[in-house]
């Protein structure tokens, strides 16, 4: 195995000196293992913002329910304010306009360091983001789910808790496919906002590649194909799932 | 939005299928526009106004021991700047918006051409600038194309933000490409048929009969992709078109104040708010009017 | 006007339609099934028969928005499967009205009737502005000129529908249910309107569920059934002494 990816590399070598394509990423172990780290870090920071999106979305839908006038208003602002602010301006809002009032303390150097570094301001302010679509989603979903269904669950013995679970969750869920999978999409694609912040993900990396290298034009089409493959790839599996997921007569 | 109350179909979820399916129209509907709907209320921009207004007399209040400018009448002098850094914004989402709705009518229409090259090569254009990162797309033009021509001997330079103008151009236009193509599938093949009979050529069917009857279907998403791009075009702060965004930065560094960079950073949400409300606005009384004469 | 892909010359005294043992399926399922069938120039045809036996898709196969996969269909002499026949010259000489009018809603009553000749035959406006306010008049509408279809009740817009493609100047006009959709007092328009037509000479084809209407008009009447002519004759015969069981069984429900 070793000795093909050796082989790979010395071609990759090879190609430099034929035609100056300089794709250091393959044949220079630094540069490879900034890439490859790059890669990996947008694929968790769209792992983790996803994450908390979806929990921010739970909790909000719940919260919107309240019968507290205040507590909706004050869910529905937040929705408001984020779907209709572009998230670049989100991003530097937090990190630092909320970012600078943040208190300070000694790390183990004796310098002065924010409590929450950009990595958490990044995955703050996109999850944030994420989130206030996800309330929207979650919530007509569930109202979606019509109350006759609901009764008839009840008329037939099952609690509360169980409704829930094996009733109107799955539905609501099927019913939001779509538009969750939107969202996905959109997440993995907004993570490159981070680079603005110095977040070390894949598009950051490319750029620090290019300013050692100087081999822009190859980086910038590797970078371009690896997004494009991986948000295809994404869209696809969605595709797939939405569609073993769909339920006959239900929409299509 | 009223969950649909006509039934389609023979099913045995009848009850379920009005709300499902509007929601499923729904997320098709951002899928092919490639971003959400806007959906703007008057309170929003008060709101944000508001925050700006009682963090200035906040800071103020703070300020009152020292001898210094209050935040509003920095905001105040800087304006002219941020208005003309916002002017720029806009100047660049019309060339922005022009380009990739004309080149994206092309795609669209290509996209449901009879042969299948031309068929399969603008589905994977279309498919290949809609996966790809906006910010990512700004980069790649603004990185490799050059940054002056040469023609017949004269040199003419190429902007920043020209390179700005198509590095967005090319989202908009495959999301214009999809927006096409499902307007022209949406329209009911009845009219194909009787075009047909009376023996109208493909070309004139598409464009006499179908491609009018499109434009109608095709404006609130077309506005909602319009107000997507303006918010956009802050990410050519990023490289480095001298926009609002950059111009803020510039004038808070300027300052040196940070209790200037919330109401600085709420006052450009607030240009965008001020000027995307409206747009968002008439979009939804576009769609109600749309859908009555439906 | 003889165009150079007409393989045969065609005269009065030989049908203006022929189909002959026409078959066509959608995937794997069979819509005709051997269909054959002659029309004489001036005659009125109506077909009638069960939903899904094929009246429709013989209609637009006669028209050419339908290819059939084997048998023959002659217009005028002009083989319609023919992969050389220039269709749209097929289409000028047969009009077809659809049971959804579909008027183009972007265009007014008269823009609607006077956009083919304009587009497609390439005819002189004001020439085909006179004549489509002929037709308008010919089919008592020509108030409603500048109306919008959307303004237009279901029995006008069909009319309207009518006189669009009667403005190609046809030979063959096919109605495919053209009253199915309306309400029963705008029939009665629609049907004058044809009736009007058949008696000027206008070879018609119908498919209808009016069944008084064909006995009246028609000069031959044809039951389909699963793809097939069951049975067909002069309406005085059709409808008092229907042999086969199936054609019985049809009339029996409907009348």
């Amino acid at each position: 195995m070793e000795v093909l990816l050796e082989a790979v590399y010395e071609w990759f070598r090879w190609l430099n000196q034929e035609t100056g394509i300089n794709l250091t990423i393959v044949h220079d172990s630094y540069d490879r293992g900034r890439m490859i780290k790059g890669f990996i870090n947008t694929i968790w920071l769209s792992v983790i913002c996803l994450f908390f999106s979806v929990i921010i979305g739970i909790v909000g839908a719940w919260l919107q329910r309240s019968p507290l006038k205040w507590t909706r208003r004050i869910v529905q602002g937040y929705i408001q304010l984020f779907r209709n602010t572009p998230p670049l301006v989100q991003m530097y809002f937090f990190f630092f306009a909320l970012g600078s009032m943040m208190p300070r303390f000694e790390n183990e150097w004796g310098i002065m360091e924010p409590m929450l570094t950009n990595w958490h301001w990044a995955i703050i302010s996109l999850s944030f983001f994420a989130g206030a679509f996800n309330v929207e989603i979650f919530r007509s979903g569930l109202e979606a789910v019509p109350k006759s269904t609901v009764e008839a669950a009840e008329s037939l013995g099952l609690n509360r808790l169980q409704i829930y679970l094996f009733v109107t969750l799955p539905l609501a869920f099927r019913i939001c496919l779509p538009a969750l999978n939107n969202n996905l999409v959109n997440l993995v694609k907004t993570t490159t906002l981070a680079y603005a912040i110095a977040v070390p993900e894949m598009l950051y990396a490319a750029n620090q590649i290019w300013s050692d290298s100087f081999n822009v034009p190859e980086m910038m089409t590797f970078l371009l194909l690896a997004y494009v493959g991986l948000v295809g790839m994404l869209v696809w599996v969605m595709n797939r799932w939405e569609r073993a997921m769909r339920l006959p007569g239900f929409g299509t | 939005m009223r969950t649909g109350d006509r039934l389609r179909g023979n099913t045995d979820l009848p009850v379920l299928l009005p709300a499902a399916e509007q929601l499923r129209a729904n997320a098709a509907r951002e899928r092919s526009i490639g971003a959400p709907i806007l959906r703007l209320r008057a309170w929003h921009g008060l709101l944000i106004l508001a925050i700006i207004l009682l963090w200035s007399g906040v800071v103020l209040a703070q300020d009152i021991t020292v001898e210094r400018e209050s935040v509003l009448d920095a905001l105040l002098r800087w304006s002219p700047v941020l208005l003309t850094g916002f002017a720029f914004n806009i100047l660049i989402s019309f060339f922005a918006m022009g380009l990739g709705t004309v080149t994206g009518t092309i795609l669209g229409i290509m996209q449901v051409s009879l042969l299948p090259p031309i068929r399969g090569t603008s589905w994977f254009i279309t498919q290949f600038f809609r996966n790809a990162p906006w910010l990512v797309l700004l980069f790649y033009v603004m990185f490799l194309m050059p940054f002056e021509f040469e023609v017949f001997g004269v040199i003419i330079p190429f902007p920043d933000w020209i390179k700005g103008v198509i590095g967005l151009a090319l989202p908009v236009m495959a999301n214009i490409s999809e927006i096409v193509r499902g307007a022209i599938l949406s329209i009911p093949t009845g009219q194909w048929e009787a075009a047909r009979s009376l023996a109208f050529s493909r070309r004139q069917i598409l464009a006499q009969i179908i491609l009018p009857q499109c434009i109608k279907r095709m404006l609130p998403s077309w506005m909602n992709l319009y107000a997507i791009l303006t918010m956009a075009t802050v990410l050519t702060s990023v490289v480095g078109v001298a926009e609002v965004m950059t111009l803020t930065q510039r004038a808070l560094s300027a300052e040196n104040r940070p209790e200037f960079l919330v109401p600085f950073y709420g006052s450009v949400m607030l240009l965008f708010f001020i000027y995307c409300y409206p747009i968002a606005r008439f979009t939804q009384k576009l769609e109600l009017r749309y859908a009555v004469k439906d | 006007m003889q165009s150079r892909t007409e393989t045969a010359p065609w005269a009065p005294d030989k049908p203006i339609v022929v189909v002959d043992d026409v078959h066509k399926s959608f995937g794997h399922t069979p819509v005709l099934a051997g269909v054959s069938f002659n029309v004489m120039k001036g005659d009125v045809v109506c077909i009638i028969g069960a939903s899904g036996s094929g009246k429709s898709t013989l209609l637009r196969c006669i028209n050419g928005l339908i290819p059939i996969n084997s048998g023959s269909i002659r217009v005028a002499g002009q083989e319609v499967n023919d992969p050389k026949l220039d269709i749209l010259a097929l289409r000028k000489r047969v009009g077809m009205v659809f049971q959804q009018y579909n008027l183009f809603p972007h265009k007014t009553a008269l823009q609607n009737i006077m956009m083919a000749p304009v587009r497609v035959l390439k005819e002189n406006r004001e020439e085909v502005r006179e004549r489509a306010q002929r037709l308008l008049k010919k089919v008592r509408l020509e108030e409603k000129a500048d109306a919008y279809p959307g303004e237009l009740s279901g029995g006008q817009q069909q009319r309207v529908a009518i006189a669009r493609s009667l403005a190609m100047n046809p030979e063959v006009m096919l109605f495919d249910e053209v009253t199915a959709a309306l309400d029963p007092e705008t029939v009665h328009e629609v049907l004058i309107t044809i009736r009007e037509l058949a008696e000027e000479g206008m070879t018609c084809m119908l498919v209808t569920h009016e069944m008084g209407f064909a006995r009246e008009i028609a000069d031959h009447m044809y039951f389909t059934d699963l793809g097939v002519i069951v049975e067909d004759g002069p309406p005085s015969e059709f409808f008092s002494n229907p042999r086969d069981p199936r054609t019985q069984k049809f009339l029996g429900q409907i009348l």
